[in-house]
């Protein structure tokens, strides 16, 4: 029986948790979420899945793999991304091992020096969890979990990563992100520098991302068209710029917070009159054979 | 003439009506109207908006009173009223919605606050092609293990009956404590 839904209802915490209780061996597809223009049984949107985005791979309730549809997820990618590859590298390295399967590239790889086998699971292992802590983001995505999958089928290098751990950082990370997100909660402010932007900037060392935002930083430029013009996520923007703004190096001006509502006021305790009745044994038991009675 | 009350209760469109219909022996005392949003419309025509009643005559001085809530949350004053002096509860969950399931947990909870009165969970609709599985449906809802979650098709006669009988059994492990 798959186990479907959309993230909105059962986020990526709660799948994984129940994944990791009931030791499910499958796939976890997720998908793009299509607005239908319908509305479902809470009066919210109805979404119906798209295109799929991701998929995430289990084994007996661990974490064996995770792949990003649309984008190249071979042992070769997975080492660029881990920084044990160059961009030439491993171009160079696609060609000459066109057809080479990951376990026997792998191989290869360790035979030359290349890498050690150490280098392979820790990026392997940061490639999956850097896609599944990034899906843990997400609220909207239709999903479905499907058992009795051969997911040992293709070559890929899977390392069994412990459910549990990913559920706890993860956690922490969507709280960190919830509070950056509180914090730069309008996207439509603009950055400037700070009064005595040498002085701030003397021996400070940045590093790709945060140089590209900094090479944007101007009054007239919002931090989402910043985000646009260098191709990053909201997410990835704001962790940046909140970043940024704590070391002093830019400053952003944030509009009023709005007073808080009021606190809803508690109804007096209402379970001194709805205390059960208290029925004797003998009137259940009765109850009790009149229903078995019933065919 | 004695009488006891169970509560059938749930999010809209759980399945609770159709539940009480299946084994009352009278024609179930409804309140039905016809729903108001386009979204509900789609779901179903008619939804309960005061409580559905049903009857089940034990012997000539037993009768049990099956009363089914309100779905919707606008008519949920209803439900402290319904909830008064009940034996026990059965929260009904349509195992194919997981849009619900928060909105059944929330139900769970507000009526575990009105009475300490032992309950059980029905995931409705098992032979629906998408209803979650009860062991996916505990972990979901975050039931105690302690907590009966019963399989249940709310359309059958033989499946209400066994969520009830589970219900009394439950009651009855309560008073040997």
């Amino acid at each position: 029986m798959p186990i479907q839904g959309n993230l909105r209802d059962f986020s990526t915490t709660q799948l994984l948790n129940l994944i990791n209780l009931s030791g499910r061996t499958g796939v976890l597809r997720l998908y793009e979420g299509v607005s239908t223009g319908e509305r479902d049984a809470n009066n919210n949107e109805k979404i119906a899945p798209g295109r799929e985005r991701a998929q995430i791979l289990f084994k007996s309730g661990k974490l064996v793999y995770a792949m990003v549809a649309g984008q190249l997820n071979d042992l070769i990618a997975v080492l660029k991304q881990g920084g044990k590859l160059s961009e030439t590298q491993s171009k160079l390295l696609r060609e000459r091992a066109k057809g080479t399967g990951d376990k026997a590239l792998a191989m290869r790889l360790i035979g030359a020096n290349y890498v050690s086998r150490n280098d392979i699971v820790a990026c392997v292992q940061q490639y999956v969890l850097d896609i599944v802590y990034n899906a843990m983001a997400w609220n909207r995505e239709p999903f479905r979990f499907e058992e009795n999958v051969d997911i040992d089928r293709a070559d890929r290098i899977m390392v069994p990563i412990d459910l549990q751990n990913v559920i706890v950082e993860g956690a922490r990370r969507l709280k960190e992100l919830d509070e950056i997100t509180k914090h730069i909660d309008n996207l439509d402010l603009c950055l400037k520098f700070p009064e005595n932007p040498k002085e701030k900037y003397a021996g400070v060392h940045l590093s790709v991302d945060e140089w590209n935002v900094v090479k944007y930083v101007n009054p007239k430029n919002t931090i989402r068209q910043i985000a646009r013009a260098i191709n990053m996520s909201d997410t990835e923007i704001r962790r940046i710029v909140y970043g940024l703004e704590h070391a002093g190096l830019v400053e952003i001006v944030r509009p009023v917070a709005p007073k808080p509502a009021p606190m809803p006021v508690q109804s007096a305790d209402r379970s001194a009159r709805l205390q059960p009745q208290r029925p004797q044994r003998q009137v259940v038991n009765r109850i009790i054979e009149k229903l078995r009675s019933l065919g | 003439m004695q009488t006891v009350k169970m509560v059938i209760t749930g999010p809209y469109s759980s399945g609770k009506t159709e539940f009480i219909r299946s084994i009352s022996e009278i024609e179930v005392v409804s309140t039905e109207r016809e729903v108001t949003t386009e979204a509900e419309r789609r779901e179903k025509g008619a939804t309960t908006v005061a409580m559905d009643f049903g009857r089940i005559t034990v012997d000539d001085d037993l009768v049990l009173y099956l009363f089914g809530t309100p779905g919707q949350r606008r008519f949920d004053f209803m439900w402290e009223i319904l909830a008064e002096g009940m034996l026990g509860f059965i929260v009904m969950v349509d195992s194919s919605k997981p849009e619900t399931f928060r909105e059944a947990k929330n139900i769970l909870e507000t009526f575990r606050a009105y009475a300490a009165t032992p309950y059980v969970v029905a995931a409705n609709k098992q032979d629906h092609p998408d209803a979650w599985s009860p062991d996916d449906l505990r972990i979901a809802l975050r039931i105690d293990p302690d907590v009966k979650l019963l399989k249940c098709v709310a359309r059958e006669r033989a499946s209400v009956r066994d969520v009830l009988l589970e219900l009394l059994y439950a009651i009855t492990e309560q008073m040997d404590e």
